[in-house]
């Protein structure tokens, strides 16, 4: 009888190799769109008139299902990592480019006004004090984003081997062992919440000047 | 350092006088506001043909209601709001001969709530300037460390953070910053209007004796009245709709509004505001009223004549007021004088503060007081009301003298 952490041998990798493709899969995606969102949240900071139609355009990326990129993007990458990572990438924008934008948008107008006076041009302002600023906001839109993409990784088991711990979920089937299952899905849950923990621990770092629970002045 | 101290407690107290002195050791116009408008696309006018001499080395008010332009007048200094029409000089050349960031860089800017970045620590925050002129991160923050000092701010508030400030430490905060690279101008946009009037006042004092130290040109933009009296060595009225009403250093603004919109806007009582400018140093104290509370029979008898005597403890400090036969040599009771009120200081109080004095005593006798808060002596309402009236007579006859030449 085979343990727990025990897999088949067409997972092609070990409990710990899995987790560690899974996690690839699932952030370099976030990473990719942070990048991505960046350029983009700021010229809806500049020119408030493609807000919307941004908003719009991030909202129908999300709502197209994984599948039918795929279908798409097998023709150009294959069954590939990237075939699962490029809808990821995507979707996490629908998350950060709003998140983005509400950051930059809530530096207090005296402190732009106040950077000006002070002669700060415009690229100086954006990375020495609007994006600092909007880093509580970034790292909650990245929350999100990484763990919902944490989760959507498995549905690359849909084009052969690619989804990681999610691969566990076929072979629980077709191996008749449940508990593949399970071991699959408290994975991903652990990763999740894990990840998250990460995201906290770095905006704390991040931002020691955010005003503490219970600390008052 | 003592003998310093009348001197300057002189200053903060008169400080019109004394930066009328200071001005004349000065030379002359830094900032020329030459017939600026500025139009904003959708046809509203902001300011409208404006001109001012801002003289160097002292502090300019811009005073008027919402909407008078106050604000853009002061950011079009800076070139955060370039003017439709006109020019701005700074020490004869025009400002937009120079690189935008360069001008802005060597003017200090202090904003309403401070505006401080909220993710730098306070030293960082006042270190910002030097820090964007080039200077090393050691030097910034040992001369942001001074500045902390200049503006009353505790060391140990270096490491922390504006949320951890009090609203009147961030603003001290925000002049400190303003202050870092020691630029000749300061532009200040209501900076003290978001605090409450303790902290407003100590703000203002502070910003007071800082000047006295520091003798730059200050531009300041207030809605208040008031402070735009206190802090001003020449206060500019604008009305709505950016047009100059009136350019006068403050006394003259009081005794002499320029128009009906002026007069409404300075307010009921500027009469009695007025009084500020006069020292009340000149005024002829009676010192025989003023009895020791051990006094004998004798001494009494001999204040007999006043219609009230003030009673003092042994070291000269003031107790009340009394009836000259309710008193007992050797038997006072400390309890039955009557309140005298708030005394004042004649070497360097005001008429205004003598007259509030002998208002809210109720013998209607103001008591004059030493620095250490030992009575010189006593003035009645009486004498103080002539006293105000040699005063106008004084700068009335000044103003004729000015007018025949």
């Amino acid at each position: 009888m085979s343990g727990f952490f025990d897999l088949p041998s067409d997972l092609q990798h070990s409990y710990l190799g899995l987790v560690g493709l899974h996690l690839r899969e699932a952030l370099v995606p976030v990473l990719a769109g942070l990048l991505v969102s960046l350029p983009i949240a700021q010229l809806c900071v500049r020119f408030r008139w493609i807000y919307p139609p941004v908003l719009g355009i991030t909202t129908v990326l999300y709502a197209i299902p994984s599948l039918a990129f795929f279908v798409v993007l097998i023709d150009y990458f294959g069954q590939s990592e990237t075939t699962v990572m490029v809808p990821l990438a995507l979707y996490s924008l629908v998350v950060l480019v709003p998140a983005i934008v509400d950051g930059v948008r809530s530096v207090p107008p005296e402190t732009l006004a106040a950077a000006q006076a002070m002669g700060f041009g415009p690229v100086r302002r954006y990375l020495q004090v609007q994006l600092p600023i909007a880093v509580p906001a970034i790292i909650a839109g990245l929350r999100v984003a990484t763990v919902s993409s944490i989760s959507l990784v498995s549905v690359g088991m849909l084009i052969g081997n690619q989804g990681a711990l999610g691969n566990m979920l076929y072979d629980a089937q077709a191996y008749e062992r449940p508990a593949l299952a399970v071991n699959s899905v408290l994975t991903i849950a652990v990763l999740g919440v894990l990840a998250d923990g990460a995201l906290v621990l770095v905006r704390v770092l991040l931002t020691p000047w955010m005003p503490r629970k219970g600390a008052g002045r | 350092m003592p003998a310093e101290l009348p001197e300057h407690s002189r200053s903060r107290l008169f400080p019109q006088q004394a930066r009328i002195g200071r001005t004349r050791r000065a030379r002359g116009v830094l900032i020329r506001i030459d017939s600026v408008t500025k139009r904003y696309p959708d046809g509203t006018v902001a300011v409208d043909r404006l001109s001012l001499e801002i003289p160097d080395r002292s502090v300019t008010v811009l005073v008027g209601p919402s909407g008078c332009g106050k604000t853009t007048t002061l950011r079009m200094i800076n070139r955060m709001v370039e003017p439709s029409e006109g020019s701005i000089l700074l020490d004869g050349q025009d400002i937009r001969q120079q690189p935008v960031n360069t001008l802005r860089r060597s003017m200090g800017y202090v904003i309403q709530n401070a505006g401080l970045f909220q993710h730098r620590t306070i030293l960082d925050n006042i270190a910002t300037v030097p820090r964007l002129l080039g200077r090393p991160k050691r030097e910034a923050r040992a001369r942001a460390a001074e500045l902390m000092e200049r503006v009353g701010l505790d060391a140990a508030l270096a490491k922390r953070y504006p949320y951890q400030l009090s609203g009147g430490q961030q603003q001290r905060v925000g002049v400190a910053r303003a202050l870092a690279a020691d630029p000749p101008v300061l532009l200040m946009d209501e900076p003290f209007s978001a605090v409450d009037p303790v902290v407003r006042k100590g703000l203002q004092d502070e910003l007071l004796r800082i000047q006295d130290e520091l003798g730059k040109t200050i531009v300041f933009v207030t809605h208040d009245i008031d402070e735009a009296i206190k802090l001003g060595t020449k206060v500019a009225v604008l009305r709505t709709g950016g047009r100059l009403a009136q350019f006068a250093p403050p006394a003259e603004l009081l005794s002499a509004p320029a128009d009906a919109f002026v007069e409404d806007f300075l307010g009921a009582d500027r009469g009695i505001r007025r009084l500020s400018f006069f020292p009340a140093a000149g005024l002829e104290l009676q010192t025989a009223p003023v009895v020791p509370i051990d006094a004998d029979a004798g001494r009494l008898a001999s204040g007999a004549a006043a219609p009230y005597l003030l009673v003092t403890d042994a070291d000269g400090r003031p107790l009340g007021w009394s009836e000259p036969d309710r008193l007992t040599a050797g038997a006072v009771d400390r309890e039955r004088l009557l309140d005298f009120g708030r005394p004042f200081v004649p070497d360097t109080d005001s008429l205004r503060t003598a007259l509030d004095g002998a208002v809210l005593s109720p013998t209607g006798w103001a008591v004059a007081v030493d620095g250490e808060g030992r009575a010189v002596g006593v003035v009645s309402q009486q004498v103080i009301g002539e006293a105000i009236r040699d005063a106008h007579g004084r700068v009335a006859a000044r103003a004729d003298a000015k007018a025949g030449r």
